[in-house]
């Protein structure tokens, strides 16, 4: 029986493959992805193990198409991603692999190396070539006015020290050095200079306009070309010591013009030459890349699929005769045959001649469980997982959920318009789906919506059926059929009085109610709208939640069958049913009695003003209270004959169930125990067995053998009164369906009126163009407010009434969910580690 | 030529439309003067007596009416303008 109502069964197996055979037929099982193994080596460490070897070439080789990725992505290029995905190699496939991303990532180091040198022999070229147009200008300067210049110069320059020794000579010949110096060095270097050499040195710098490359990591750099002018050797020294210091690239630059023009064309050339055997090496790497590119994600994948096959045999056992490799795991009944089909098909393209055998075991441990969902399913199962996953064959809250949250959802959000902008939203999302799914963006957010796409289109249709039931739209009501109510006062009445009142009990109403949903003139009745509203959404809110509770508690009468709990079922089932029926089931019964018997056109005592409150009886019927004296006229604060005398039997009959939930599981496993205490354990109340069906058979669940009778006991009392109190907690929190409603409404009415009005109210022609941007204000703020907000505030509400409310009925949500190994999920999370693992 | 990018373009379409739909249909709503969008007319506090309200009330209601569907033209423009956009940026991103 697969089906979503329980969790699949599973079972535990043994399997026994061939050693030849084991990487085919599990690449088979991988693909097929039904399969969860368990770890057979639990104590062995990541590096005793046996595919040790294997599973670091598979790192190695991963590794070199991670440098090959970056460095397509650094040139731009474009990954072709088929979608398909191949299967996984050979593992003689894998030496091939291997070579190839060898070869593949050698070329692309010596292609990078030899671009890198080139580039700085290029960047020495370009810095000589414009020191040598640079220090043409200093040249001049200092052949043109080489007497009178240099003498001002070197006076400045050379002080106190050589006044006494050079103040006769001429002018000195100078030495020079000409180099490359970052700009940013430049104030530094120079400081330095002055300095150290004391003054005694002379620099000029010149700006180099366009910036160069720096080859290593090809940033773009702004230097200056400078030129030091000193005289003697131990200034040499000291200046090309702080030009090293500085990082400063010293150049020979010729003093002689001539020599200078001649260099600088040679370094032209030269330069020419460079720049085109750096095109062809660029073009011949981008040529490799590009080749790679084509095949990367291919790569990719195989690798890691091959790395997963190696981790998962990892995980096998390797029998005495060395020849078979032996492996647990759980499997889905209904697939044994899928499964055993893969095995088989594993062995033939292996070209083992041995078949693999896979057998059943039986165990007592708990199984994982696993509900088999489509796309639409997936989601709704998402929402019930995130909470717990269910213990092993537990009925499964979400087909239910796929119903039950939506509607929830829609009664809090009642709103034509804004029901509608959800569901085109999520209509948008599913149709689109193929095409959204392929992008894989990592953003949250987005990934959250469109996961829930079939939830969100669901919301909005039936955000919209609520809607057309509280007659809303954008806070202003539909006159469909035509408003059963009419005006039936003259002119001057109306012209005289401020506000009128329309009574149902004369002509003013039809006596017909408006065929579907809320009447359209309530919108208009802005002073009781809010109060005739409430009535109606907190009763529809209680009777909705007592409904969903009781469907809950009926579910755990599913599960106790199923478990073969007898004594849950009768101490537990029909105690838990009798008391919330007979209290909240009863309180609802009022609700529809009070809106059928009580009626503004019947006359007394079945009027309107002798309705009893509700909430009033139910609190005098628990406490046992005299019920108030009614109004003058209405004989009776009951609704109907006999009421006093049917409410009391059923509260001493529900008061009379707490003792029962408290006390009779406990008392009934005690007199068991004592029974088996006293006769041999011949193996009735022992424990038969419960592999595939998991539960407890017999007297009430041999596995509370192991709890000490202290212990039931708590545990019932803590569950009984955990059932008790939250009967009547659960019951008014169902209210918030009518408090978000409430809430949603308003909030749209106050956008209607404080925004769009605006534009609404004015006079003239130029409120056409007025309404233009307010309505766009109004767009803006209704999506962002009312759909978003509420919307999320809505849905977080519904996801706590299935939890709490709805769940703690029957839900133990104690399992441990079902993860097979599968290519698929590998694949699809970046292979990271190994995605068998339990 | 470009004026925003591809998401404001988007907004715009999206804004756009949805104006259109609902500019239109208020129009109507208000021409055909029903009750529901009685609080949005531009009225008077006090009328002298029930003709007076009865002629501005209608008035109010044309007038509204074709200011909805000023609006809903000014946002035919804007739709032209959002989606010539919308083109172009996804031809960008395609080239």
């Amino acid at each position: 029986m697969g089906s979503l109502f329980r969790s699949e069964e599973m079972a535990l197996c043994q399997l026994f493959l061939q050693s030849e055979a084991a990487y085919a037929c599990v690449s088979e099982l991988g693909e097929l992805g039904l399969v969860q193994f368990r770890d057979l080596n639990p104590d062995v460490n990541a590096f005793q193990r046996k595919f040790v070897n294997e599973v670091r070439r598979c790192d190695e080789m991963e590794r070199k198409l991670r440098y090959l990725e970056k460095e397509i992505k650094k040139d731009g290029i474009p990954m072709l991603d088929t979608g398909e995905s191949p299967e996984a190699p050979q593992p003689r496939e894998m030496i091939d692999l291997e070579a190839t991303f060898e070869k593949l990532e050698n070329e692309l180091r010596e292609v990078n190396q030899n671009a890198e040198a080139l580039k700085r022999n290029f960047l020495e070229l370009t810095e000589l070539k414009h020191i040598l147009r640079k220090t043409q200008v200093f040249f001049d300067e200092q052949e043109g006015g080489l007497n009178h210049t240099t003498e001002s110069m070197t006076r400045a320059l050379i002080t106190d020290e050589a006044r006494t020794a050079g103040a006769s000579m001429g002018p000195v010949q100078l030495g020079f050095v000409a180099g490359v110096i970052s700009r940013e060095k430049l104030p530094a270097f120079e400081r330095m200079l002055w300095r150290a050499c004391r003054g005694n040195v002379f620099l000029r710098q010149a700006m180099i306009e366009s910036p160069l490359e720096d080859p290593t990591n090809g940033d773009q750099v702004y230097k200056s070309v400078f030129i030091i002018f000193f005289q003697g050797d131990q200034l040499k020294t000291r200046v090309k010591k702080i030009c090293e210091g500085f990082r400063a690239t010293l150049y020979p630059c010729p003093e002689a013009p001539a020599d200078r023009r001649e260099m600088a064309m040679g370094v032209m050339t030269r330069i020419e030459d460079l720049n085109t055997v750096l095109g062809q090496t660029q073009d011949h790497r981008h040529r490799v890349l590009v080749a790679a590119a084509k095949n990367l994600k291919n790569w990719f994948v195989k690798v890691r699929k091959i790395k997963a096959i190696y981790h998962t045999l990892n995980l096998f056992n390797l029998d005495v005769t060395q020849k078979c490799l032996i492996a647990e795991c759980w499997v889905p009944l209904l697939d044994f045959e899928t499964i055993q089909l893969a095995l088989r098909r594993g062995t033939e393209r292996s070209g083992s001649s041995v078949p693999p055998i896979l057998n059943r075991m039986q165990t007592f441990e708990n199984p994982p469980t696993y509900n088999r969902t489509n796309k639409f399913t997936k989601a709704f199962q998402a929402l019930i997982d995130a909470y717990g996953v269910a213990s092993y064959r537990e009925m499964n809250p979400a087909p239910y959920t796929i119903i039950t949250f939506p509607f929830l959802f829609a009664v809090m959000f009642g709103d034509i318009g804004h029901g509608a902008i959800m569901a085109l939203f999520g209509l948008w999302m599913i149709r689109k789906e193929k095409g959204l799914a392929a992008q894989k963006t990592d953003n949250e957010i987005w990934n959250i919506f469109f996961g829930g796409r079939y939830i969100i289109f669901l919301m909005g249709v039936f955000s919209m059926y609520t809607g057309l039931i509280y007659n809303d739209i954008f806070s202003k009501s539909l006159n469909i059929f035509g408003s059963h109510w009419h005006l039936s006062y003259n002119k001057s009445t109306v012209w005289n009085n401020k506000m009128l009142q329309l009574s149902p009990a004369t002509s003013d109403y039809e006596g017909t109610p408006y065929p579907f949903g809320m009447d359209p003139i309530w919108q208009v009745a802005t002073s009781n709208k809010i109060v005739f509203q409430n009535a109606y959404k907190m009763k529809i809110s209680i009777i909705l939640g007592v409904l969903h509770m009781i469907f809950g508690v009926v579910m755990s009468w599913h599960n106790h069958t199923y478990f073969r709990n007898r004594l849950s079922l009768i101490y537990e089932f029909i105690p838990q049913l009798v008391f919330l029926l007979l209290l909240f089931f009863y309180m609802v019964l009022l609700m529809f009695i009070k809106w059928n018997r009580y009626a503004a056109t019947n006359a007394m005592p079945f009027t309107e003003s002798c309705a009893p409150s509700i909430l009033i009886t139910f609190i005098d019927m628990v406490l046992f209270n005299e019920p108030k004296t009614p109004p003058k006229g209405c004989e009776t604060p009951y609704m109907f004959w006999g009421q006093h005398f049917i409410q009391v039997v059923f509260v001493l009959i529900a008061l009379g169930c707490i003792p029962v939930m408290l006390l009779g599981k406990p008392i009934k496993i005690m007199q068991a125990r004592k029974l088996a205490n006293v006769q041999p354990i011949t193996g009735t109340d022992a424990e038969v067995g419960g592999m595939s069906n998991g539960g407890a058979v017999g007297a009430g669940g041999g596995h509370h053998d192991e709890e000490e009778m202290s212990e039931i006991f708590i545990h019932q009392g803590i569950h009984t009164i955990e059932y008790v109190l939250g009967s009547v907690s659960h019951t008014a929190s169902y209210l918030r369906l009518w408090a978000l409603s409430l809430a949603h409404a308003q909030l749209a009415e106050v956008l209607w009126t404080m925004v769009l009005s605006i534009g609404l109210n004015k006079e003239d022609w130029v409120g056409g163009i007025i309404l233009t941007v307010v309505f766009s204000f109004w767009a803006i703020l209704t999506v962002g407010i009312l759909v978003l907000m509420e919307g999320l505030s809505a849905f977080l509400h519904t996801l706590r009434l299935h939890w709490v409310e709805f769940q703690s009925k029957f839900y133990l949500g104690q399992g441990y969910a079902f993860q097979p190994f599968s290519f698929d999920t590998i694949i699809e999370n970046g292979g990271g580690a190994s995605g068998d693992a339990e | 030529m470009k004026i925003c990018g591809p998401k404001c373009s988007l907004c715009g379409l999206i804004i756009s439309v949805w104006g259109i739909v609902q500019l239109v249909l208020m129009g109507l709503f208000f021409y055909i003067h029903s009750v529901a969008l009685i609080e949005d007319l531009p009225l008077l506090e006090e009328y002298e007596n029930l003709d007076a309200f009865y002629t501005a009330a209608n008035a109010a209601y044309t007038q509204n009416a074709y200011n909805c569907w000023i609006a809903a033209c000014i946002y035919v423009l804007t739709l032209l303008l959002s989606a010539q956009q919308f083109y172009m940026n996804s031809r960008v991103t395609a080239n």
